[in-house]
């Protein structure tokens, strides 16, 4: 406190704080940081202890907040919370001598005496009270005036159906569902599955309904009898999710083959079997060389996870990153995966060229882009575009020999000069120079590279040559 | 503490205290000491209708998040569940409750307070787990629309959209009617509905016939709101895939705003002292609270963010200025009006360090090179420039394995400014996500085509560009500081909805017919009567209120773009917003996206 008394002494006589004055060409960055400077200047001055302003905890969390709340309430039981555990285990056994409370709201009960076929408002009142009593007293009813009625009063078909198509007409879900679960309980399938065709609506509630209380069986049969047989099929895939075990969610994937998807979606069911295929054989054969510890890839760079239900071009990173020279007749082999699963030229080298780039494997790397013509003469060529090649390599790191090779490869100039003089490819930047005859900038390139070095020298040799006709 | 619901020109703090009446009542039912078990995504719609020491008041002595396992031991006589309707819930309440110790005394007695709706399929679910009989009270607390701002209403109903364009499920349509009907209740009867949709003709009828079933509903009050506009997402799926460049979109689309809160990366706001904690950097995030009342904010919240930067520096100007103000105070009464306007100028101060923080923040991302490219594919399909072919950016994104999220948004986006994308297109982009990120996502891709975001192009004709020349969606000499355009929220491109909102209210639909034709879903309009009394006589020069309510959510930027037109001069309309809730790409995607991890349970 006192120390603050002095600040503040200090504040009122010396003429320190001054206020910023901004320059208005400044660009907004700079007006940014200038404006932060000059607001955490006044901090000092302004901030005392007795701070009137709304309280709030460093989370930002208004004190008294619920969520605040929550976490201060739950702290302050959380210890005996840990020692009382132990007496968990009786919960349920002592459970069922507790004397059950009778419910008083349940679907067959909760209908009761009701002779004509009820509206649609008071079908909602009775099974979800919802009046719009809530917020606007107005319109507020007297509890008495809502009408129980139950469902159980409707028996014939034809009144099954008035009543459904009531609960549709009102839009609100949670009856139309009352409705549903009473229909698939008195109503036999076909029927139901019938009736359900010609009612869209509470159609796809029912395969909603169906879907979250999880009954896989009736869903199936449903959507098939509605002839949705790709939704089958897509239903029927996802259940592959829920199987963690990896051989039998193999075999459950082989099964999904022959549904019935589009044609597009066909061939990618079977890849992801294919695949997955792979990864087990992969797998089962990595685990073992790493385990036994024969193979210098794996001492060297210890596996961080299992390959098992990744996807397909991080598997072909990892085979191009532990089996590269393989031979294509070995499933782990890249060559092998390129060719199953069709990957394309640029999604190949792509990948090949992060997995060996990051091994520092150079020579994988150049052999990658050389190609052989038929008199063999070689050409470097990058279905990828070189300055994307460049781009990898710098973000692993590629020393300057290895980059500068590639960044000349770059055809476009400009993007070429960018990039080497961003990556201190100095012979590339001196070179593209010197082809466009532009002495200006070359000369003033010097000042980039060091002093009495190869560069210096190779950009003055450059200079003195009377043979360049340069353009400036 | 809500003063900012006042401000606007409806006062929704009537709206807040109906909601906050009906949580008294409903704690006060159960009587003596209590705990609320929270369902945990509940806690921030709640924050804003309630603070703690409401419920304090109301013998709620302790708070817990919902999770499985058995319940803390409080001493209380009542423990009340909070939660939303959902199934997997219900498992965790099952759970607690047949943990619940019988021989403790006294023994607690259990509630649920659903919300926004009782649910029959859940009590069936708790009966069948033979549980339901162990509830006292099973009650709703319709907390339908949710004051966020003077002007703004949210449902904060997550799954609203999927729901409404997936599955068919027209819950949340009824929910969003209900809640329209309550507005009516507290601020009159709207006499003028238009809508363009078909969640937008379902509502409408729903509110009719809601009024209609309510004979004793005639109510006498005042209307405050002339006309209601209902628009489906579905009938402008463009805009929200788009990033915002507002400085609250931008704020929404990078850290995410949940119910007016956000979480910022700490380490800009160093703390307030040194000393106060010691020299660490604070490794919690930075929660801070983003509405209308704070000054500042309200100011440049909706401002493109290229706009931002001068507001900032021009208030650090005045708020220096001021403070030098001291060293002309000489007489004792001169110290003494500056001392007096001390805590004012602190708070600015305080107000004008968070948001140099957070533009600064911003300011690094929406720099960086890929935002650029990014922004830069985004406005060329917009703009109509080559959406009919595979873009190479796109296919960069996905080798490099950026988000998937990422690359949806894109990709939907191209789709959507191409009226569907040509088969090969489709196919292979479908192609190269399934081989990158896994053929799982297959389910995910099969959502995103049943919402109409990724389709195949059927009818061969697209009618992207004559949507967007004849609404002008896309302006070239957009200007970003001093805006005379909606398209300034996305710089350049004007957000369809708001369109439809803003030539609706002049010169109406008819001179749009031909377009509005080319949307999904029928354009209508009713009328409600008003009993004579009622009837509105309008004073000269007085502006007509128009809720505009946006069924399956709507981005800050669209937000941004109707209060602009409301402050324009000769506009002659003011809007309030409501929606299902408050969306940006990213998060409405995900809500389309297949969970693939299976249920915990």
């Amino acid at each position: 406190m006192s120390r603050a008394r002095a600040d503040e002494e200090e504040y009122w006589h010396s003429s320190k704080f001054r206020a910023f004055t901004f320059d208005d060409e400044d660009d907004e960055l700079s007006q940014l940081k200038e404006s932060k400077r000059a607001v955490n200047s006044l901090r000092d001055i302004v901030d005392d202890d007795d701070d009137d302003l709304e309280r709030v905890s460093w989370s930002g969390e208004p004190v008294g907040s619920i969520s605040w709340s929550i976490k201060e309430t739950a702290s302050s039981s959380t210890s005996s919370l840990e020692g009382r555990d132990s007496s968990l285990q009786k919960g349920s056994s002592s459970y069922a001598a507790f004397p059950k409370q009778v419910s008083s709201y349940s679907l067959s009960s909760l209908f009761k005496g009701r002779n004509k076929l009820p509206s649609f408002q008071s079908l909602s009142d009775a099974l979800s009270d919802t009046g719009v009593k809530n917020y606007a007293p107005e319109l507020r009813r007297p509890k008495a005036e809502y009408k129980i009625c139950s469902l159980e009063r409707f028996r014939s078909l034809q009144d099954k159906l008035v009543l459904l198509d009531e609960a549709v007409a009102g839009h609100d879900g949670n009856v139309i569902t009352a409705v549903l679960i009473f229909l698939k309980r008195t109503l036999r399938r076909e029927i139901l599955f019938r009736e359900l065709e010609v009612r869209q609506v509470a159609l796809c509630h029912l395969i909603h309904f169906l879907k979250e209380t999880g009954e896989q069986k009736l869903l199936l049969d449903l959507l098939r009898f509605l002839d949705r047989t790709e939704e089958v099929a897509l239903s029927q895939y996802r259940e592959h999710l829920n199987i963690q075990d990896v051989e039998k969610r193999r075999e459950f994937l082989k099964g999904c083959i022959g549904l019935p998807f589009s044609a597009e979606d066909t061939s990618h069911i079977q890849d992801h079997y294919t695949l997955l295929e792979r990864q087990i054989i992969i797998e089962a054969n990595d685990r073992h060389l790493e385990t036994a510890g024969q193979s210098e890839i794996f001492r060297k760079y210890p596996r961080k996870a299992s390959i098992l239900n990744m996807p397909l071009v991080t598997t072909l990173f990892y085979s191009c990153f532990y089996h590269y020279t393989e031979a294509e007749g070995t499933f782990s082999s890249p060559t092998n995966l390129k060719k199953t699963f069709k990957i394309p030229d640029k999604q190949y080298v792509l990948t090949a060229l992060a997995a060996r780039a990051k091994l520092r494997a150079w020579d994988d790397v150049d052999a990658l882009f050389t190609t052989k013509n038929w008199l063999g003469y070689t050409k470097k060529k990058a279905p990828i575009g070189f300055h994307r090649v460049v781009e990898i390599l710098q973000r692993n790191n590629a020393p300057v020999q290895v980059l500068q090779e590639y960044v000349r490869l770059v055809e476009d100039v400009e993007t070429r000069l960018n990039l080497a003089t961003k990556y201190k490819c100095h012979d590339v930047v001196i070179e593209t120079y010197k082809d466009l005859k532009d002495r200006i900038q070359l000369t003033a390139y010097k000042c980039k590279v060091e002093r009495g070095s190869a560069e210096e020298e190779k950009i003055n040799s450059i200079l003195n040559n009377m043979q360049i006709r340069w353009k400036n | 503490m809500a003063a900012h619901l006042s401000s606007g020109r409806v006062n929704l703090t009537a709206l807040r205290e109906a909601g906050r009446r009906e949580l008294r009542e409903f704690l006060d039912k159960c009587a003596g000491s209590k705990a609320i078990v929270w369902d945990e995504y509940l806690t921030g719609p709640f924050g804003l209708i309630a603070q703690y020491s409401l419920l304090k008041e109301h013998e709620v002595e302790k708070m817990f998040t919902l999770k499985p396992g058995r319940l803390p031991p409080a001493d209380v006589k009542n423990i009340i569940f909070f939660v939303r309707p959902k199934l997997e819930l219900m498992d965790i309440i099952t759970d607690n409750v047949l943990r619940e110790d019988r021989g403790r005394s006294p023994q607690r007695d259990f509630h649920i307070l659903f919300v926004p709706r009782r649910s029959l399929l859940c009590e069936q679910w708790l009966k069948e787990q033979g549980v339901l009989g162990s509830f006292i009270h099973r009650e709703q607390y319709s907390l339908d629309l949710i004051p966020f701002d003077g002007d703004l209403l949210s449902m904060e109903s997550e799954s609203a959209f999927k729901e409404c364009y997936l599955e068919s499920d027209q819950t949340s349509l009824y929910h969003a009617a209900k809640g329209l009907m309550t507005l009516q209740a507290l601020y009159g009867t709207i006499p003028q509905i238009f809508g363009k949709g078909e969640c937008a003709r379902h509502v409408a009828n729903m509110m009719i016939r809601m009024k209609r079933e309510f004979p004793g509903s005639q109510n006498s009050i005042f209307p405050v709101f002339d006309t209601l506009l209902l628009l489906d997402r579905n009938v402008d799926l463009l805009t929200p895939l788009a990033t915002q460049l507002t400085y609250e979109g931008l704020i929404d689309e990078i850290y995410g705003i949940q119910n007016t809160y956000v979480k910022l990366p700490p380490e800009k706001f160093a703390p307030k002292k040194q000393g106060e904690g010691g020299k660490d950097l604070p490794t919690e995030p930075k929660k801070l609270q983003l509405n209308s009342a704070e000054e500042l904010y309200a100011e440049i919240r909706d401002k493109n963010f290229n706009a931002v930067g001068s507001v900032l520096s021009k208030k650090a100007k005045i708020i220096s200025a001021a403070f030098e103000e001291r060293h002309h105070a000489k007489t004792v009464g001169e110290i003494k009006q500056f001392v007096s306007q001390l805590p004012h100028m602190q708070a600015a101060r305080s107000s004008l360090a968070n948001h140099t923080s957070i533009a600064e923040l911003i300011k690094d991302i929406t720099t960086s090179e890929d935002f650029f490219d990014n922004l830069t594919v985004e406005q060329e399909f917009m703009s109509g420039i080559d959406t009919d072919k595979v873009n190479n950016y796109i296919e960069d994104c996905i080798a490099q394995k950026h988000p998937l999220i990422k690359i949806l948004r894109l990709v939907c986006l191209q789709s959507v400014c191409n009226s569907g994308l040509k088969q090969k297109v489709l196919d292979h982009y479908k192609r190269e996500i399934l081989q990158t990120y896994g053929y799982e996502h297959i389910l995910t891709l099969n959502n995103l085509e049943k919402a109409g975001l990724l389709k195949p192009q059927t009818s061969g004709r697209n009618n992207y560009p004559t949507i967007r020349k004849t609404l002008r969606l896309w302006m070239d000499d957009v200007n970003e500081q001093n805006p005379n355009d909606i398209s300034y929220v996305y710089s350049g491109y004007a957000p369809l909805s708001v369109r439809l909102a803003q030539l609706l209210a002049r010169p109406g639909w008819r001179s749009i017919e031909e377009v509005l034709k080319m949307l999904p879903g029928p354009h209508f309009e009713e009328r409600q009567q008003l009993p004579t009394g009622l009837q509105k006589k309008r004073q000269h020069g007085e502006n007509r209120v128009t809720l505009v309510f946006f069924l399956g959510g709507v981005t800050y930027a669209e937000i941004a773009a109707l209060r602009f037109l409301s402050q324009m001069e000769d506009g002659g309309t003011e809007y309030v917003i409501a929606t299902t809730k408050l969306i940006n790409g990213t998060s409405w995607i995900k809500s389309l996206m297949d969970k693939l991890e299976p249920a915990p349970f």
